[in-house]
């Protein structure tokens, strides 16, 4: 029997039993939509945190005032004042392996307004550096250069964020924006970096970081009140930075070995690669968990085409007594289960696409599709199809046609 | 003269029934021509069942040789035997076997799917048989929507499509009242007019009487083959 009229038999009498044909199915198109949505969503997952990881710039590490630890009660990062400016001067001239470092004094909640709206945001008083550690240049006017950067001019480098919200369609460069009551200008729009770690990465404002001293802050004095950012030379430096950065800081602050760090240092790359690790146990876990369902969809396939065989034995029979081979017996069942496994993973793969795309949305990731492994669980549905296809399909070419007419059902 | 279209020798055939050994053909020597009209006879566990199996080619002997249209048939495979029963048997049965919720139509087609025949000649020969056995217009009707006679007139055209020279019919009118089973007896005899060879399985001797020759079995063994001027059906208008 050729091809074509196999798969018009296996259609007609999948059609027949609608409702079980599509209760059966719906365990593929669950497998299979569960095994994309969930490789998709793992695949999001850690391009996220991968973003996240690049968006603080590679080979950074932050340099923190410590915790107070007053009665036990711990006050949160920064909140004792440790670090000095002469300290950051320090560290530049003696850790060789320091390629940049820029202070960075950060107010958030910041209400800032354009002649025409306002908007709240981050502020950042940093310097020239920064920019460089955060490889993050303008796609309009300047950032700041050494002598501005240094300097106390009210000048400001907006986010993509901040300058649509602020002037909408037209040019922020050279306009003027009011922070906590002063003016500023305008100097630079930064090029969009999109979703980061603490949300959106455009919605920042940067302005010299005396300026911010002078202006956000307490004025110029002898502590930092923010933290430091530290790029090393090479990727492989953060350990020896780290124990430089430490020596250097514990001597100029005299302590001795009785006594804790009053600082602390933090590198951003271990954590995401630990986030990242994480994330992708949990996307390999679920995978696992999806392909389960399928392998328990597979099983629906062949429980159904095992009954199926039974009703079908007097139908078996006729074909057999008209002159079907064994082959031609397995063949029909074999095509059915595979049709049945096939058009559920290509509903499967609609499912998977669907709530790939609602994951995506939902947990702002970047939205995946994963072409690959689409094609593979559409493989793997037609494998499940013949997988547990088989045996039923070969149980009923093995009917002995006497037996097969003879069957009341 | 031509070889005989069927020629056995030596029939047995054992069953493992749990622990017995049934002999249900214990020796059976029977030779049919081409063209025959011949009935097959014997009480339940008379071994006709067996007999019709074999000649068919559903089963196979366990012993003895069998020689179908010159071509040995007793040792051929599942596959072979498929083949086999597709091209020279058609089968017609007491409870007619056609598919459910399949039109007359596909019923009568589908022997030649096995073939391999292309559709359009599979339509066209199976409005043919339709036509032969007077179901033309009924061809788009179920089983379900169709009396007895008329399903078993379908059968009887899904038995001549292939060609099949030999016609099996195994208690065709057991099911069928008298008026219906004159009718499909006139169609069965109608074609052995036309040179097929038909089989009747019968526990019945009127339905045996419209045969030109008559077997009788009883115990695996053929007790009585006599030749007999076969009852003309009356075939209705």
């Amino acid at each position: 029997m050729n091809i074509f009229t196999t798969f018009k038999l296996a259609l007609r009498a999948l059609w027949r039993n609608k409702v079980r044909t599509l209760l059966t199915m719906l365990g593929i198109v669950f497998g299979i939509g569960a095994v994309i949505a969930m490789v998709a969503g793992g695949q999001g997952a850690q391009a996220s945190v991968k973003e996240v990881f690049q968006s603080l710039g590679t080979n950074v590490l932050i340099v923190t005032n410590s915790s107070t630890q007053s009665f036990g009660a711990a006050g949160g990062a920064g909140s004792r004042l440790s670090i000095t400016w002469d300290d950051m001067t320090a560290l530049e001239a003696e850790v060789p392996t320091i390629k940049w470092i820029a202070p960075l004094l950060q107010a958030r909640n910041t209400q800032i307004a354009s002649e025409d709206n306002n908007w709240n945001t981050q502020v950042n008083g940093t310097t020239a550096t920064w920019f460089k550690i955060r490889n993050w240049e303008a796609a309009e006017g300047v950032v700041f250069d050494e002598d501005t950067g240094g300097g106390n001019a009210k000048i400001a480098v907006v986010g993509r964020t901040v300058a649509t919200q602020l002037f909408g369609e037209s040019s922020a460069l050279n306009q003027v924006i009011r922070i906590a009551g002063q003016p500023y200008e305008v100097v630079g729009v930064l090029a969009s970096k999109g979703q980061g770690p603490m949300g959106d990465n455009d919605d920042i404002v940067v302005i010299p970081v005396k300026t911010y001293q002078q202006k956000l802050s307490k004025g110029l004095g002898k502590y930092i009140q923010g933290q430091l950012l530290v790029s090393t030379a090479e990727d492989n430096q953060a350990e020896t930075t780290i124990a430089k950065i430490t020596a250097v800081l514990r001597d100029r602050h005299k302590l001795d070995t009785t006594q804790e760090d009053d600082f602390r240092i933090r590198n951003p790359a271990e954590f995401a690669k630990a986030q990242q690790d994480s994330t992708e146990r949990i996307a390999m876990l679920l995978a696992i968990v999806a392909a389960v369902s399928l392998f328990v969809g597979g099983i629906g396939v062949m429980n159904i085409m095992l009954v199926s065989v039974i009703e079908r034995t007097r139908e078996i029979g006729i074909r057999m007594a008209v002159g079907a081979k064994p082959i031609d017996v397995m063949t029909q069942f074999l095509v059915e289960a595979i049709v049945l496994a096939a058009v559920g993973g290509a509903l499967g793969l609609l499912v998977g696409y669907g709530a790939a795309q609602y994951m995506a949305d939902y947990f702002g990731w970047k939205f995946f599709f994963p072409a690959d492994t689409a094609a593979i669980a559409f493989g793997v549905a037609g494998g499940v199809g013949i997988g547990f296809g088989l045996y039923p399909a070969i149980r009923a070419s093995q009917l002995d046609p006497i037996t097969a007419l003879r069957y009341e059902t | 003269m031509p070889a005989p279209l069927i020629e056995m020798r030596g029939i047995e055939r054992t069953y493992v029934m749990g622990d017995n050994l049934v002999h249900a053909l214990r020796g059976v020597d029977l030779t049919i021509d081409k063209g025959a009209s011949i009935a097959i006879m014997g009480t339940s566990g008379s071994g006709k069942s067996t007999m019709m199996n074999i000649m068919g080619c559903l089963d196979q002997p366990s012993k003895g040789s069998y020689m179908l249209n010159g071509k040995d048939v007793a040792r051929l495979s599942k596959s072979q035997l498929a083949d086999v029963r597709g091209r020279m048997i058609g089968f017609v049965f007491q409870s007619f076997n056609l598919l459910s919720r399949t039109t007359a139509l596909e019923n009568v087609e589908m022997p030649l799917m096995y073939q391999g025949v292309g559709a359009r000649d599979r339509h066209r020969r199976a409005m043919a048989a339709l036509e032969r056995v007077n179901l033309k217009g009924r061809e788009d009707h179920q089983p379900n929507q169709l009396s007895g006679g008329q399903q078993q007139r379908v059968a009887i055209a899904r038995a001549l499509v292939t060609d099949a020279p030999v016609i099996m019919a195994d208690e065709p009118t057991g099911n069928l009242d008298s008026k219906t089973s004159h009718e499909v007896m006139g169609i069965l005899q109608g074609l052995v007019a036309e040179g097929r060879t038909v089989i009747l399985v019968t526990h019945e001797s009127d339905i045996a009487a419209f045969a030109a020759r008559v077997i009788t079995l009883r115990d695996g063994l053929i007790i009585d083959d006599k030749q007999q001027t076969p009852v003309k059906a009356e075939v209705a208008a």
